[in-house]
């Protein structure tokens, strides 16, 4: 893997995140570096092994169907940046570009 | 339709649940509360609150492969779909990607003109549902309704088996009735407890290789599959044919205009960076948990309809029709079993008179006045020749209108036929001596004055005589010479 | 009571009436003011809380309802939520959420009487391993001003080392419990994975994260995760596992080793990392093998890749998990957003610090089309082999014995400008967490005035002999009762 080739734009833009100047490109630098360090995994042999995404050896638990959550909507809104009539508020969806 | 091309379809269905409360939540799952009223800190994903999964959600997920035939996996996990939208509360949906809860099955999906078609069901698997945006309220604004999000889905993915709109349309309509047997989903379209993805394609009569697809996302009614398929697929065809590419895309049908288009809004992103969510753990099923399932599985629409044929000698169409919303067989099946009653009798009634009637007043088999009792002994009084067909629909009109029981109904109005022979016999021994000039053409061979005679007889007793008695006693009365 | 007195102590003198939970809760209040212009330990104090909480304990102290922890001040890392209080992850992102709901693992702490006296600094959602990225600027470490006191728990490690509470919460995700521990002279636990509830704990990296506390010694940690831990059903990978061992600490304590002589295994490719303070982890060994213990060599080959795997993996789950802070629901928004992907994009933007994004677009990378199978299914391999190292060690020996960190506590500043070389602070903490299991960091001697620390890591679930290992450990050295000589503290 080259970690030259990292598209940071792309991945910013995935990411939801805008990036200007010079966080831009120290960003972009670090970025390198930080994958230039994980590739050392590239050198490891997994030929043949499972990958392990969760510690324990467990399995999932499932929760009865009750409906038991009370809900305090004007407790949760209370911080919302900007909500009306029990809704939260966005720039229009379908104006976007 | 256009000569030369074959549509290729294939339809991807979102099958809303009917569970209590959500599917990694303890919030309720209902429809029509007030904003955000069913919203709790999971659904909002509050910092640091966390999934569990609802059992009655694997339990409907897993009756609905078994239902199918499918494998239900003994392994199945959860991986996160990453994009922002703001009915999206985590920023990624909670769904099945690698490790699917039902793998693949087969739907019998019987046709309008009586055959059936066999489509392979790929897989089908859970995740969560999103919340609403709401955008004509505020100007400039869109609104956000989270109640939704986190509602269960079953996501059923259907092979590219479907070669017409009508197909596509019998397939989605055969998996509402199914998901409604299972009574895994309340199957109300209206309120969007089930909608429709279709992917379309077209090709050259008789080619292999698929055309370029286009995704028609959200469609919630049968009709509107329909219509929207076809739509899309005369549009390819069209382009096609004028030398242009179909651009593979996701549109949306507008019903006002009946057309589709492209559909706008950054809800899809070009990589959804799909990985296994770490807060839930693999999904194991074991053998016990699919057998306690398997016996609460209930007749299948399938197996019902053969019966009807079998048992109560239907039609294919007239079972195929009736089996369609249990609702509809099990009313059927209740009158048709009431003493005296018959079954293609009740059948046509269920068919016509009711089902018009339930039309004409929006009402569904659930809600309708005329209970399949009442319905059944209705029919066994045609059969046992105490109404007429005319008469019938009066009693039917009664009881819509909550008059009472049939037979009282039938008493009260006076509605019984004429049965005793001695009575009509001597009023037709009278109407015949009346007319002695109509008797002796009839008896010269003018067999069309029998009409007249039974007209007469009508008459006189007010439509109550049974014409068949009327007609056989009248021939003896005409016959004895004058 | 004295500032440095222990659970123990508080717990002894509440109950025979010589102190109250309001003149401890005061006490604490006053010092923590004192020392906040020169550590920058609290994001947040709540005097009227507090106060409240010690008069109600006082109460159930005097009516005999009294649970294990009632009227001993405490303080939590600002990534618990608790109901009331702001939550903030020392984010400019959270700077005014207030927590509708309480974390399990804070709910118990409460629930048993505790007095939650404020809300500790941190790195930016826990990522960082020096206190620095905190939104509300860096905290110091006690024993040298202008060092840090390692993260990402820093704010606890250095309220717990300053003597203001007798202990404090923190969470470990790559080691940000043991390093701070080790950087503030003070005991350090992360439990094994599944232990403590993670309802309410902010999540960094679901698979990793962990909670766990700061304490003088293991018998004060023991106490503390005895309450804190158990089964709860809002975590899906809350363990089930019942430990009577555990259930019996608030009464008994951690107890003796019994009777069985453990072995302890030492692996080089830990010691090859020590850069400073290799003499005390020496001394550790030593005084453990006085106690009875052996030790022998084990090898465990992976964990030098342990750590790219770990900034992959950390990295992924980490940049998903951050996506629900978009502006829309609670947190920052930034102001007269012109569209929609304005919003989420300015408002992301200005709510995170430099090195949150640099772990997002980390994790982004490594999930991203073409390159999931070389980043982040490579790295679960290797995980996987990680586990396996462990589990074939703790085939051979009871306990592991190792560095807590390469080096001791670093000057404020010295590895900004590096992000790898700062990840580099975790290369001995960051298996244990991929392979989630318990590990216990202890204060072992100071090096050029500098505490160091040693790690012990038992098998899952085993705490019952990594606390009394750790235990006996304390009982025959004096290195925990080590104090930081701090200006403006009396």
């Amino acid at each position: 893997m080259d970690a030259d080739e990292i598209d940071i734009d792309h991945l910013a833009r995935l990411a939801a995140l805008r990036l200007d100047g010079d966080e831009r490109s120290g960003v972009e630098r670090d970025l390198q570096r930080i994958i230039a360090l994980v590739d050392e995994m590239q050198a490891v042999d997994t030929e043949g092994v499972d990958p392990l995404a969760h510690p324990l050896d467990a399995t999932q638990r499932l929760r009865a169907d009750e409906a038991t959550e009370l809900i305090d909507r004007e407790r949760y809104q209370a911080g919302a940046p900007e909500a009306r009539d029990g809704l939260y508020l966005v720039p229009s969806v379908l104006s976007d570009p | 339709m256009n000569t030369g091309w074959e549509a290729v379809i294939g339809l991807e269905i979102h099958v809303q649940l009917a569970t209590q409360s959500k599917i990694f939540s303890a919030a309720a799952n209902r429809f029509g509360a007030p904003p955000n009223s069913l919203a709790c800190p999971v659904d909002l994903g509050l910092p640091g609150v966390l999934p569990v999964l609802n059992e009655a959600a694997v339990r409907m997920a897993v009756k609905f492969g078994l239902a199918i035939g499918a494998e239900v996996c003994e392994h199945s996990s959860f991986d996160r779909k990453n994009y922002f939208y703001p009915d999206l509360p985590k920023g990624y949906q909670i769904s099945q990607l690698a490790a699917p809860i039902v793998g693949p099955g087969v739907l019998e999906v019987p046709l309008d003109d009586g055959a059936a078609i066999e489509v392979r069901i790929v897989r089908a698997h859970l995740e969560e549902d999103a919340g609403k945006s709401i955008h004509d309220a505020y100007a400039g604004q869109t609104g956000v309704d989270l109640n939704r999000a986190g509602t269960p889905l079953l996501e059923v993915v259907s092979a590219p088996d479907l070669r017409t709109p009508e197909q596509a349309s019998a397939c989605f309509r055969q998996l509402h009735s199914l998901v409604r047997y299972l009574g895994i989903c309340d199957g109300d379209l209206s309120q969007g407890s089930m909608r429709c993805d279709a992917n379309v394609s077209v090709r050259p009569q008789g080619r292999e290789a698929l055309g370029e697809r286009t995704e028609i996302k959200n469609i919630n009614s049968f009709r509107f599959v329909e219509k929207a398929i076809r739509f899309e697929i005369d549009r390819q065809i069209e382009r096609l044919e004028a030398g242009l590419a179909v651009v593979r895309e996701t549109r949306l049908y507008d019903a006002a205009k009946d057309e589709t288009r492209p559909m706008r809004g950054k809800e899809f992103s070009d990589d959804y960076r799909y990985f296994p969510d770490p807060d839930l753990l693999p999904v194991v099923i074991d053998e016990a948990f699919i057998e306690a399932v398997r016996t609460e599985l209930p007749e299948l629409p399938g197996a019902r309809r053969r019966r009807f044929q079998e048992e109560l000698g239907l039609s294919e169409y007239d079972a195929s029709w009736l089996t369609r919303n249990p609702d509809t067989a099990d009313f059927f099946e209740s009158a048709a079993r009431t003493d005296g009653s018959n079954a293609k009798q009740v059948a046509n009634w269920v068919m016509g008179e009711l089902t018009a009637r339930l039309n004409r007043e929006d009402l569904t088999i659930d809600s309708t006045p005329v209970t399949a009792e009442a319905l059944g002994q209705l029919v066994a009084r045609i059969e046992d020749e105490t109404l007429s067909s005319k008469t019938a629909k009066t009693v039917f009109e009664a009881l819509w209108n909550g008059e009472g029981e049939v037979d009282a109904i039938i008493d009260a109005r006076g509605l019984s036929q004429m049965q005793d022979a001695g009575e009509l016999t001597d009023l037709i021994d009278g109407i015949v001596a009346k007319h002695p000039q109509q008797a002796e053409q009839f008896r010269a061979g003018r067999d069309k004055l029998l009409g007249f005679f039974v007209g007469q007889v009508m008459k006189a007793t007010g439509g109550k005589a049974n014409p068949r008695r009327v007609n056989e006693l009248l021939r003896e009365a005409l016959g004895k010479s004058g | 009571m004295a500032p440095f007195s222990s659970l123990r102590e508080l717990r002894q003198g509440l109950g025979r009436g010589d102190c109250t939970s309001l003149e401890l809760t005061e006490a604490a209040l006053d010092r923590a003011r004192r020392l906040h212009e020169s550590l920058n330990c609290f994001i947040t104090l709540d005097e009227e809380k507090a106060v409240a909480a010690a008069v109600a304990a006082d109460r159930r102290l005097q009516d005999g309802s009294a649970g294990p922890l009632t009227g001993m001040p405490l303080a939590h890392k600002d990534l618990f939520c608790i109901e009331g209080w702001p939550t903030t992850c020392a984010s400019k992102m959270l700077a005014n959420f207030i927590s509708p709901y309480t974390a399990t693992a804070i709910d118990r702490l409460q629930g048993a009487g505790s007095v939650t006296l404020g809300k500790l600094n941190m790195d930016e959602f826990a990522m960082g391993s020096s206190t620095e990225t905190s939104h509300f600027g860096p905290t110091a470490n006690p024993w040298a001003l202008q060092r840090t006191p390692g993260g990402s728990s820093g704010g606890s490690a250095a309220c717990v080392a300053a003597g203001i509470t007798a202990a404090a919460t923190g969470t470990d995700t790559g080691g940000s419990i043991r390093q701070p521990a080790s950087f503030c002279g003070v005991t350090g636990l992360k439990p094994t994975y599944g232990r403590v509830s993670r309802y309410g704990m902010i999540a960094f990296a679901s698979s990793l994260d962990q909670g766990g506390v700061f304490a003088r010694d293991v018998e004060d940690a023991a106490l503390l995760l005895s309450v804190m831990a158990g089964f709860d059903p809002r975590d899906s990978t809350s363990s089930a596992h019942r430990d009577p061992w555990l259930e019996s600490v608030p009464d008994n304590g951690v107890g003796e080793l019994a009777g069985d002589s453990l072995t302890i295994g030492l692996a080089d490719e830990f010691f090859s990392e020590v850069s400073e303070g290799a003499e005390c982890i020496d001394e550790a060994r030593q005084a453990l093998e006085a106690l009875g213990f052996r030790c022998r060599t084990v090898s465990l080959p992976h964990i030098r890749t342990a750590m790219p795997a770990y900034y992959v993996i950390a990295g992924a789950e980490a940049s998903t998990n951050l996506s629900r802070y978009d502006g829309v629901r609670f947190g920052h928004r930034c102001d007269q957003p012109a569209s929609l992907a304005d919003l989420y994009e300015r408002s992301r933007s200005e709510g995170f610090g430099t090195e949150v994004k640099r772990r997002i677009l980390t994790g982004t990378y490594a999930l991203s089309a073409g390159y999931f199978d070389a980043y982040y299914l490579k790295a679960q391999k290797i995980r996987r082999l990680v586990a396996e190292d462990f589990a074939a060690a703790f085939r051979a020996v009871d306990l592991l014995l190792a560095p807590t960190t390469p080096g001791t506590a670093f000057r404020r500043g010295q590895l900004t400008d590096d992000p790898v070389a700062m990840y580099q602070q975790d290369v001995c903490t960051i298996p244990v967490n991929l392979a989630g299991l318990p590990a216990i960091s202890l204060p072992c001697g100071l090096h050029e005035g500098l505490p160091v620390g040693v790690q012990l890591i038992a098998r899952h679930f085993d705490e019952r002999r990594l606390m009394q290992a750790g235990a006996a450990f304390q009982r025959a050295t004096n290195w925990h009762e080590a104090r930081p000589a701090l200006e403006g503290a009396s």
